[in-house]
């Protein structure tokens, strides 16, 4: 799906109000926006409702008051259907426990979101496996012979890099990182920052960077506490 | 599609020891209803087989099904028997054709003997009307020629010219059962024909007179083996009675109306039977407990079906993450939900061939073993039309069994969002 708008922003979040069934709201945000290209790092708090609010932009969970424009596309009027389009076109998602597909191997978990987007798989051609190889690559996986191997067999570090690599692949418009350093130490955290940054850089994709560490905003274009934009206020 | 294939096809590897052992369970049950329906069709092929162009059987009155079993197949005794001067009268009836007559009662290493002359071989067919043919020498000529079936000659390992001794009854002895003094000889031997004359030893009517002289009374004389082969060659012959005669009309229209008169003859008390009527009959009768068991296939089958959707249910929670990281990449509810429904069908579908495979081999197996013990050829009923749709409604079912574990996905996953963290 093409964006309808083409504004500066990638992400632009208006007086949203979500709220679990039968329990206070998690998020009352007046405004949070992600401007295209830009690598933005979202700090807030284990239970502070990062990960409802990846939902909401997501398209997987629905506001109950106000708007969540991705693209210009507002997901929270889109059906089910055109939001898991946008999501599936314009998304890509990197877990804290990198979610990789236990069964498939290197390439067929970095090939995945292909098989749910034209769109993005209109942009990598033909050739899905050597795109695949091409990012595992920058990403700093140059073993071949890893390639085909179950990922269930890689290290942590290994297994981190096919997820960024899953992310990036076929040049989603968002990148959204769901505290995928907290695994690793200092160093190899700071080098995979810099390296998904680069390659969100090189594909001109925006990137969402959430974590608890504070630490991490001086490797961002910006910085933005969810604890100061969240009027709810109540842990997730 | 095809990438969801892909991964239904992945996703099913990555559980195998789970999926063999249910595709296993499909695959035994889907043998068991194929060999259950293989046996049914052959029985009935083979019976349905055996005889054809015979218009009438007649015998002593009995059930039309015991007279269709014992003249036709071989099983079962007949009651009483038909004397040969009313066996005359039948023969020079004006609207019978052909008379074929036949004497049971004895045996050769546990296969029939048959009583019978040249008509025999003239006037009997079988299948689509296919006439009885020689693989081996001729028919009989002298009193103590017999031919064999194929079984017989393939089992026993006779060739023409083979000497052999009836037994007396239907005991499997040689010797000692009565008939040792009068050795016969192997003239012809019959080109196989799937029906029990495969399994049948022929000799002529003479001949079944010829050794039960010194039996009367029913029992062996002690005399009787004084009696030279020359001097029972003087004596006659012609049989006192037989058991059964095959008849063909002179027009076929006629058949109710003789059957009437020859059920109502004045002399001796007879029944004629029409042999498909009596097929029917025989049919009828075993219908019910062929429906039973059908039905009881069909339930293990169903067994088989829900035992994927059980080991898809079971397998839902520890896949929940699994179907987040889809949702995750792109995938929409209609995937997940198409991705076990596949996996289900993927189950059904292999396992109801492995099922065919399965009773195809038994069959190539078990096949000459049932033929041999039971007359019924299974054989001929290769895959074919049964088969495919067995095929299909196992993998129908299975698909829409693999619906209810892939709805349950389909509302966790929208539930769940998209990260799970178990």
């Amino acid at each position: 799906m093409q964006p309808e708008t083409a504004g500066t922003d990638a992400i632009r979040v208006d007086n949203l109000r979500f709220a679990w069934p039968g329990h206070p709201p998690v998020l009352d945000i007046e405004r949070f926006t992600l401007h295209r290209g830009e690598k933005l790092f979202l700090r807030g708090p284990s239970g502070s409702g990062k990960s409802t609010l990846l939902g909401l932009i997501a398209g997987v969970l629905s506001p109950e008051t106000g708007t969540v424009d991705v693209l210009g596309n507002d997901m929270a009027t889109l059906s089910a259907a055109k939001r898991d389009r946008v999501r599936a076109d314009h998304l890509g998602v990197i877990f804290q426990m990198f979610n990789l597909v236990p069964y498939l191997s290197v390439t067929g978990n970095v090939t995945l979101p292909l098989h749910f987007s034209p769109a993005r798989r209109a942009k990598v051609g033909k050739d899905a496996e050597g795109e695949a190889r091409r990012l595992l690559g920058r990403l700093g996986l140059t073993n071949e012979t890893l390639l085909g191997r179950r990922v269930s067999d890689l290290s942590v570090g290994q297994q981190q890099r096919v997820a960024a690599a899953r992310a990036l692949m076929g040049g989603p418009d968002i990148v959204i990182a769901d505290e995928p350093t907290s695994a690793l130490d200092a160093d190899a955290r700071d080098r995979f920052i810099e390296l998904l940054s680069e390659e969100a850089g090189r594909t001109g994709a925006a990137l969402l960077f959430v974590s608890h560490d504070a630490s991490l905003a001086r490797l961002f274009d910006r910085a933005v506490d969810l604890s100061e934009i969240n009027k709810a206020g109540v842990s997730a | 599609m095809k990438a969801l294939f892909a991964l239904a096809w992945k996703s099913l590897l990555n559980r195998r020891a789970s999926v063999l052992l249910t595709l296993l369970a499909v695959a035994l049950s889907v043998a068991l209803f194929l060999g259950v329906d293989k046996a049914r069709t052959g029985a009935r092929e083979g019976f349905g087989h055996t005889i054809s162009g015979t218009d009438l059987i007649i015998g002593a009155p009995t059930g039309s099904v015991n007279l269709l079993l014992y003249s036709v197949f071989r099983m079962g005794n007949a009651t009483a028997e038909i004397s040969w001067p009313t066996y005359q009268e039948l023969a020079t009836r004006d609207d019978i054709a052909w008379t074929v007559p036949i004497s049971l009662g004895d045996s050769h290493r546990g296969f029939r003997v048959m009583g019978t002359n040249h008509a025999y071989f003239e006037h009997y067919q079988y299948g689509r009307g296919q006439s009885l043919r020689f693989a081996k020498g001729v028919e009989m000529d002298d009193l103590f020629d017999a031919v064999i079936g194929a079984d017989v000659a393939r089992e026993l390992g006779y060739d023409i010219g083979t000497p052999l001794v009836l037994s007396h009854g239907l005991g499997k002895a040689d010797f000692g059962s009565g008939h040792e003094n009068r050795p016969f000889r192997v003239v012809g031997i019959l080109a196989p024909t799937g029906t029990p004359v495969d399994r049948t030893v022929i000799v002529s009517l003479e001949a079944i007179t010829a050794i039960h002289v010194g039996w009367e009374t029913g029992a062996k004389n002690p005399l009787s083996d004084s009696i030279t082969e020359d001097m029972i060659r003087s004596f006659n012959l012609t049989p006192k009675t037989i058991t059964a005669v095959y008849a063909g009309l002179k027009r076929k229209g006629t058949i109710l109306r003789t059957r009437r008169e020859i059920n109502t003859n004045k002399g001796e008390p007879l029944m004629a039977i029409i042999p498909g009527e009596a097929l029917a009959e025989l049919w009828s009768v075993t219908a019910m407990a062929e429906r039973a068991l059908l039905a009881v296939s069909i339930f293990v089958i169903a067994v088989g079906v829900v035992s994927i959707l059980t080991s898809i249910l079971t397998s839902l929670n520890e896949r929940r993450r699994e179907m987040s990281i889809l949702r995750a990449v792109g995938a929409r509810p209609g995937h997940i939900f198409g991705l076990l429904t596949l996996e289900a069908g993927l189950i059904g579908f292999l396992g109801a061939l492995l099922g065919i495979l399965i009773v195809h081999v038994l069959i190539l197996i078990a096949g000459p073993m049932v033929m041999q013990r039971y007359g019924i050829s299974l054989g001929g009923t290769g895959p074919g039309m049964t088969d495919l749709l067995t095929l299909l409604a196992v993998t129908g079912a299975s698909l829409l069994a693999g619906a209810i574990p892939a709805w349950a996905a389909f509302r966790r996953s929208l539930a769940d969002g998209l990260s799970v963290k178990l």
